[in-house]
């Protein structure tokens, strides 16, 4: 067992940093990436990273990487969230779909949708949910029937909840091409342009007031054979793919939330004197928060050992999203206790009496309450955890 | 970085797996359950062989001392198994606290072989002795010590409570700090009158008084030295209960598992419901996030890192929730069977309460990591 980095990673450590450094924008510059400006911007954020090599350390060096293995992308994104680096516009892309594609898309697909993903050029959502499937994927309804001439399909139907939906050029989807098979069977997964004839997006104010997803209607949009990933019928196995992206390993690098816990901590220390009866229980919820997060950590590191050991994530990959998503509510909910009434203000106590800052605690409560819910809820993932692991009945 | 046991590691814990498997059968455990203190015909001492055999019992003993001079890693993986095993007898005491302790001051009194510490390290090792230690808790506010003065006003006699092993130890390690005397660590022999059993809610747990006088002969270290020596021991003792609460943690979820699975109600496993569900797979992912968390305040202690005390408490907090948690959720899946003196259930979840309270329970060490985490943030 060894928990310390070679001198190797963490000389990638350090140019990893001191480029962060020279180089995010500095807090409050950007605009929220839910809006349109704010889209524009992050997406020239994405570029910058890209033409340095930094947008996506861990991918070949053909496709715009670095070639370097999981370690040093979570020493990546430990350096990201120590730097404060803005949420990443392209997430969709580079944790969920490019993972996929690494097992599933056909060499000409890589290098056509690879690099100007990495660049930022084109941005990525993702089509699965409908308004009667949620939890219940297999049960989607949107369709694919081939085209007249043979050499292609036609997608009829809607998507919803599609993160990043409003302005984003690219939708990777699951739609049904056998209505005849059994539900898991039947579904392919295609790429579609967003700017396809026959594609209308509605967006859809989340609870910060903001457009961070979208409905995406679909009237006879026109796709060819080569925007299948994987084969015809193999939408579910593919889908599965991203998903154990998305529980797994990619989609939540740990350092969110020990960034997050670091700050918890000195808030705390900030506000920690006077609470009265209250500091004792604050205390622990404070203290369970910043144990979490670590614990956290130390899980993604025995899982990359794993990995990077020749195992397979399994099953736990649910484990890991319930945890996940767990803390970042433990961490934000004790932040908002410590700042007590200050923590509905939007913007710093004009008074200049308390020096809180609830925003970003605010903005990162909101976006924590969305972690049970998204990527499979965590009812599912109890469900899967019972089963999978402990071999319980199907209900 | 590779965070990941080794083969080696592995197999030391598979064998010990496979040798508790036939010498800790649950009969054995129940016949202690039922009063009969050392499970029928010698039960206790011939596991206690068997342990040693493998070279559990000396597992962090020096070479030297007849030892296999390995490390708190392999020693976690070996006190997993003894709670899943239910293991009655103190190995988390004997191999995990006395005998570094014991290691350690011989070292530092430059003992060698021939000295009564080395003497009795050897015999620790070799099974031949059980040694034990006492008068040492963990707060939030630093370590106390639970002996006092004796109340009979027998000059100069103490008394420990809360012994665990004190009816097999031959030896125990004692802390005291009386006013005026700071703090002080004793070696004292067996004396089977000064032992007192003391019943616990856990009937295999082998609890005691001890009752016994300090002597300038039976001092091992005192004042600053004791203390630090004091202070690793419960650096230890956090890990290895954590230890040994996941294995008990696992246990209990494959007992309650396994039960939900054959158990029917309404035509059906009640397996298949999903308040069942949630609540095993709450307490699963409770044991999945305590693991990582044991394994690395093993590393930081074998390492001696700076950070090790909060790593250990790290692991504490967590392994006592997870085994506070899976032992209510077992008892839930089990209804009223579980509640039951004849459900093995209690064997396991009556362990874990004792050692989820032990060496400071899981709110405890949460504020032993908060001020340690402030006083870094305060650095930084
Ligand atoms: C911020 C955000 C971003 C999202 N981004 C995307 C995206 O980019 N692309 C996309 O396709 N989707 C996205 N989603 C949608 C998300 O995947 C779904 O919300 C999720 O799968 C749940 O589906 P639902 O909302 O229809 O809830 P439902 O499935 O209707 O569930 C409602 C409640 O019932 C529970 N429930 C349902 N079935 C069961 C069951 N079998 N057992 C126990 N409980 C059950 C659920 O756990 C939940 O608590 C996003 C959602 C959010 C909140």
């Amino acid at each position: 067992m060894d928990l310390t980095f070679p001198p190797a990673q963490e000389a990638f450590r350090t140019e990893a940093r001191a480029w962060l450094e020279a180089h995010v924008p500095a807090p409050g510059t950007l605009a929220s990436l839910d809006t349109a400006e704010g889209f524009e911007q992050h997406r020239a954020w994405e570029r910058t990273m890209f033409e340095d090599r930094w947008s996506v350390v861990s991918w070949p060096a053909q496709y715009g990487g670095r070639d370097v293995g999981i370690f040093e992308w979570l020493i990546f994104e430990e350096e990201y969230y120590r730097a404060g680096g803005p949420r990443r516009v392209s997430q969709n892309g580079v944790f969920l779909l490019a993972p996929t594609m690494f097992e599933h898309a056909t060499p000409a697909q890589k290098a056509r949708y690879l690099p100007p993903m990495a660049a930022g050029d084109e941005i990525w959502c993702q089509g699965w949910s409908e308004p009667d499937a949620g939890s219940d994927l297999a049960g989607i309804r949107s369709r694919a029937t081939p085209n007249a001439s043979g050499d292609g399909w036609v997608l009829d139907g809607q998507k919803t909840w599609c993160s990043r939906g409003a302005f984003a050029e690219w939708c990777f989807g699951i739609f049904r091409t056998d209505p005849g098979a059994e539900r898991h069977r039947g579904l392919t997964y295609f790429l579609v342009p967003m700017d396809a004839p026959g594609v209308t997006v509605r967006p859809i104010s989340q609870l910060d007031g903001e457009t961070g997803f979208a409905e995406v209607f679909f009237e006879g949009v026109e796709v060819a054979d080569d925007q299948i990933l994987g084969s015809v019928g193999e939408g579910w196995t593919v889908a599965m793919s991203t998903a154990g992206s998305e529980r797994g390993l990619s989609l939540r690098s740990p350092a969110r939330y020990s960034e997050a816990a670091g700050r918890l901590i000195d808030l705390y220390a900030a506000r920690a004197d006077g609470d009265g009866p209250q500091a004792g229980r604050i205390a622990d919820d404070v203290a369970r928060a910043y144990i979490d997060a670590e614990a956290y950590k130390l899980h993604t590191y025995w899982t990359a050992s794993k990995v990077a050991d020749g195992h397979s994530v399994g099953p736990e990959a649910s484990c890991n999203k319930i945890f996940w998503s767990e803390t970042d509510l433990a961490i934000h909910t004790a932040a908002l206790q410590l700042l007590g009434p200050e923590a509905e203000l939007l913007d710093p106590d004009p008074s200049g009496e308390g020096q809180a800052q609830p925003g970003p605690w605010l903005d990162g409560y909101l976006f924590a309450l969305a972690g049970p819910i998204y990527a499979g809820t965590n009812e599912i993932q109890r469900n899967v955890v019972a089963e999978r692991l402990l071999g319980l009945p199907r209900g | 970085m590779r965070f990941a046991f080794t083969e080696q590691q592995l197999e030391l814990r598979g064998a010990v797996r496979q040798v508790l498997a036939r010498e800790c059968t649950v009969a054995d455990l129940r016949a202690m359950a039922l009063g009969d203190r050392h499970g029928g015909a010698g039960r206790t001492h011939e596991r206690w062989s068997v342990l040693a055999e493998l070279g559990a019992t000396g597992l962090l003993v020096p070479q030297a001392h007849g030892g296999l001079g390995l490390g708190e890693l392999e020693l976690v993986g070996v006190l997993e198994e003894a709670g899943w095993a239910g293991l009655p007898e103190p190995l988390l005491e004997s191999a995990g606290l006395a005998a570094p302790l014991m290691a350690a001051a011989d070292a530092a009194s430059n003992g060698g072989a021939g000295s009564v510490l080395g003497r009795f390290l050897e015999k620790v090792a070799a099974g031949e002795v059980v040694a034990t230690v006492g008068g040492i808790d963990v707060t939030s506010a630093g370590l106390v010590t639970t002996t006092t003065p004796s109340p009979e006003v027998t000059q100069g006699t103490v008394v420990t409570p809360r012994v665990t092993g004190a009816s097999v130890a031959g030896v125990a390690l004692v802390a005291l700090n009386l006013p005026g005397a700071g703090w002080q660590l004793h070696l004292v022999e067996a004396d089977p009158d000064g032992v007192t059993t003391t019943p616990s809610i856990d009937p295999t747990r082998d609890l005691g008084t001890l009752e016994w006088s300090p002597w300038p002969h039976t001092l091992i270290a005192s004042g600053e030295r004791a203390e630090a020596m004091l202070s690793d021991l419960a650096d230890r003792a956090a890990l290895f209960s954590a230890a040994q609460l996941l294995g008990l943690t696992e246990r209990m979820i494959t007992m309650a598992a396994d039960y939900a699975k054959e158990r029917r109600q309404f035509g059906k496993p009640i397996g298949s419901f999903q308040a069942v569900k949630h609540h095993l797979a709450n307490a699963r992912v409770a044991l999945e996030f305590a693991r990582p968390t044991t394994y690395r305040a093993a590393d930081s202690i074998a390492r001696d890192l700076a950070d090790r005390s909060a790593h250990a408490s790290m692991a504490k907090a967590m392994a006592s929730d997870a085994a506070d948690l899976a032992a209510r959720v077992a008892l839930q899946v089990h209804g009223a069977i579980g509640y039951t003196w004849e459900c093995d259930l209690q064997l396991w979840m009556k362990r874990a309460w004792v050692l989820s309270a032990a060496w400071g329970d899981a709110p405890t060490h949460r504020s032993r990591v908060l001020s340690h985490a402030m006083a870094a943030a305060a650095e930084r």
